[in-house]
């Protein structure tokens, strides 16, 4: 019986089985952010075992509410930083050089075909785009991946959702993962990974692959996964190319991580996305997700483009295109949050961020911000958001607000008109 | 710190209950795990329950439903419920972060199946229902009024000897 990509990785990361059924993996990164990490900084200090396993696999950085904006964020990352200049952690972010974790991260060239990856944040599922095992933790596994590079998991289960088709303009890596979470339900893949394949994800570039595999967390699951191609080993080239002869040669060599033609699924669903339109959710749950058609004029108060799910250069590309030579609706306030100062300088270079600005946006440095509810940009009570962001629950972005997830194309297009709005109707 | 795992029960009678409505991000600023203590469940609605009430303040169990703790990775979420002394959820089923989250933390995530679950809610017709867990032998009785009902579970002997050992730091630190 052949082995599927995540059961390649469990093997070949199996440090110990303490008990049947439970598999303690050894750690290629642990990958750390403000919000987070500060409480088990502090009880390693209280144990007495103020160390770290690998200063080189662990990264971090400050990203949540960046620039600091009162004396308990300042404290957060004070808490980052000091600790990061006294373990020598060389990969550390600050602000300036900081930017949205699931973003930057891979931007860096850290994450792997391979690669066991875990982090204190649950979209960290982002990561398996490249081909890794990439888990979202809380603080104890983040606290004891730091100190001894391990993690604990179940015997990994997956789910192989095969896209079929090709989407139709208009339609984006966003909306086919609504739609998936849509099918699965919140908890629908609960314990489970998810393994994206056919030909939809072969034809995605490597932002496409992560806005996909963001949101597996948003069905429950432990980690998206894709398998690493040709598009993985261009996007990685600039940092691998002395490890390799040629591209061709590390496509070969990433292919041994690929599921074997005879794997085991728990269970394979096939969707073909060909007639797919445009989705956006509703409620406070991110399965509660319709057409763009039957939620279209509804009004909103704010758009929100950028986060780790859609804050990358393909994203703002798409957004401007529709903004250009456009205003947005007097009715809405729109932001614009490029997720790395890469993307913020690329899109300055590509003349988008002129186009936001044109278009009547506020341009905010790279952080997750408001997509939870802490900073730049905040709802008030009774308030509703158009955002290309990850989760709608309840108050996310602020105590009585509402937030409806869309793509960046929709949210650019609900920007001009101030109703959520199709964007093939622009 | 000796955990308790029995004691009065408070129901939350919904299934996916998120981190977000068990300790919102704004207060994900805090640096200990005790300041987090006045927030708890505080952007839940959920008819005849009161964050700031009575029930919640003597409960030391919570009996929800299904998928309870989805969202956030953050362990603020049973950060909150162990400061407030509650350190045992019975639910239908769990978040896997959450799930790992309240072992990693020495405390207990309960699974039962829906038709027991429904049978103690079911109880709180008859009044305060008092919940009495016993880990070694995998099972727990719950009282209301007078009349008492056990319950088997499974759990897993991984997550077992995290409780047994207060957590997953010092199982870790220990093995590894």
């Amino acid at each position: 019986m052949g082995k599927n990509i995540a059961e390649k990785i469990f093997d070949a990361h199996l440090r110990d089985e303490p008990f049947p059924g439970t598999k303690v993996l050894d750690l290629d990164r642990v990958l750390c952010h403000e919000i987070t990490t500060p409480v088990a900084i502090a009880d390693l200090l209280w144990r007495g075992k103020d160390r770290v396993f690998d200063n080189t696999k662990i990264k971090a950085v400050i990203d949540h509410v960046t620039p600091a904006k009162d004396s308990k964020t300042a404290l957060q990352a004070k808490m980052l930083r000091d600790w990061a200049r006294r373990h020598e952690i060389v990969d550390f972010f600050d602000v300036g050089r900081n930017g949205v974790c699931h973003a930057l991260f891979p931007e860096k060239g850290y994450i792997r075909p391979g690669f066991t990856v875990i982090m204190g944040d649950s979209h960290t599922c982002t990561h398996g785009a490249f081909g890794a095992f990439a888990a979202g933790v809380g603080t104890t596994d983040l606290e004891v991946g730091i100190l001894k590079g391990v993690c604990a998991f179940r015997e990994p289960k997956t789910i192989r959702i095969n896209l079929q088709g090709r989407l139709a303009p208009g339609v984006y890596a966003k909306d086919a993962i609504l739609f998936v979470i849509g099918q699965l339900g919140v908890n629908g893949a609960t314990d489970r990974v998810i393994e994206f394949r056919g030909p939809i994800v072969d034809a995605m570039s490597m932002e496409s692959r992560m806005t996909l595999c963001n949101m597996a967390i948003e069905a429950g699951g432990t980690s998206g996964i894709c398998l690493p191609d040709q598009i993985t080993v261009e996007y990685l080239w600039p940092f691998i190319c002395a490890d390799y002869a040629s591209q061709e040669a590390a496509v070969s060599d990433f292919r041994r991580w690929h599921s074997d033609p005879d794997a085991s699924y728990e269970r394979v669903l096939d969707f073909d996305l060909s007639s797919l339109e445009p989705q956006v959710t509703y409620g406070f749950k991110p399965d509660c997700v319709k057409a763009v058609r039957e939620l279209a004029g509804t009004a909103v108060d704010q758009i929100y483009i950028g986060t780790c799910t859609n804050g990358r250069i393909e994203d703002l590309r798409v957004a401007a295109e529709i903004l250009k030579g456009r205003k947005i609706s007097e009715s809405v306030r729109g932001i614009v949050s490029p997720a790395t100062p890469k993307i913020f300088s690329q899109a300055m270079e590509e003349g988008l961020m002129q186009v936001f600005m044109d278009a009547g946006f506020c341009v905010t440095n790279p952080t997750c911000g408001a997509c939870l509810g802490m900073s730049n940009g905040v709802l008030a009570e009774g308030e509703v958001c158009a955002s290309t962001s990850n989760r709608n629950f309840n108050g996310r972005m602020g105590k009585g607000g509402m937030v409806h997830l869309m793509s960046p194309a929709t949210a650019a297009a609900t920007a001009i008109t101030g109703v959520i709005t199709d964007p093939r109707q622009i | 710190m000796k955990k308790t795992f029995s004691g009065p029960a408070i129901f939350l009678d919904r299934s996916d209950i998120n981190t977000d409505e068990i300790i919102p991000a704004k207060y994900l600023t805090e640096v200990t795990k005790e300041a987090l203590r006045p927030y708890i469940l505080e952007d839940l609605k959920l008819e005849g329950f009161d964050p700031h009430g009575k029930k919640l303040k003597q409960a030391q169990v919570v009996i929800t439903r299904a998928n309870f703790g989805c969202g956030s990775s953050r362990e603020h979420a049973p950060w909150v419920f162990e400061v407030n002394g509650i350190h045992t959820i019975i639910a239908e089923s769990y978040a896997r972060i959450f799930r790992q989250n309240m072992f990693n933390g020495g405390m207990l995530a309960i699974e039962l199946p829906r038709e027991e679950l429904d049978r103690l809610f079911a109880m709180q017709q008859e009044g305060e229902v008092v919940i009495k867990v016993d880990l070694q032998g995998q099972q727990l009785s719950a009282s209301a009024g007078g009349h008492s009902e056990l319950f088997r579970f499974d759990i897993s002997p991984f997550d077992k000897a995290l409780v047994q050992a207060g957590g997953w730091v010092d199982f870790a630190d220990a093995r590894y």
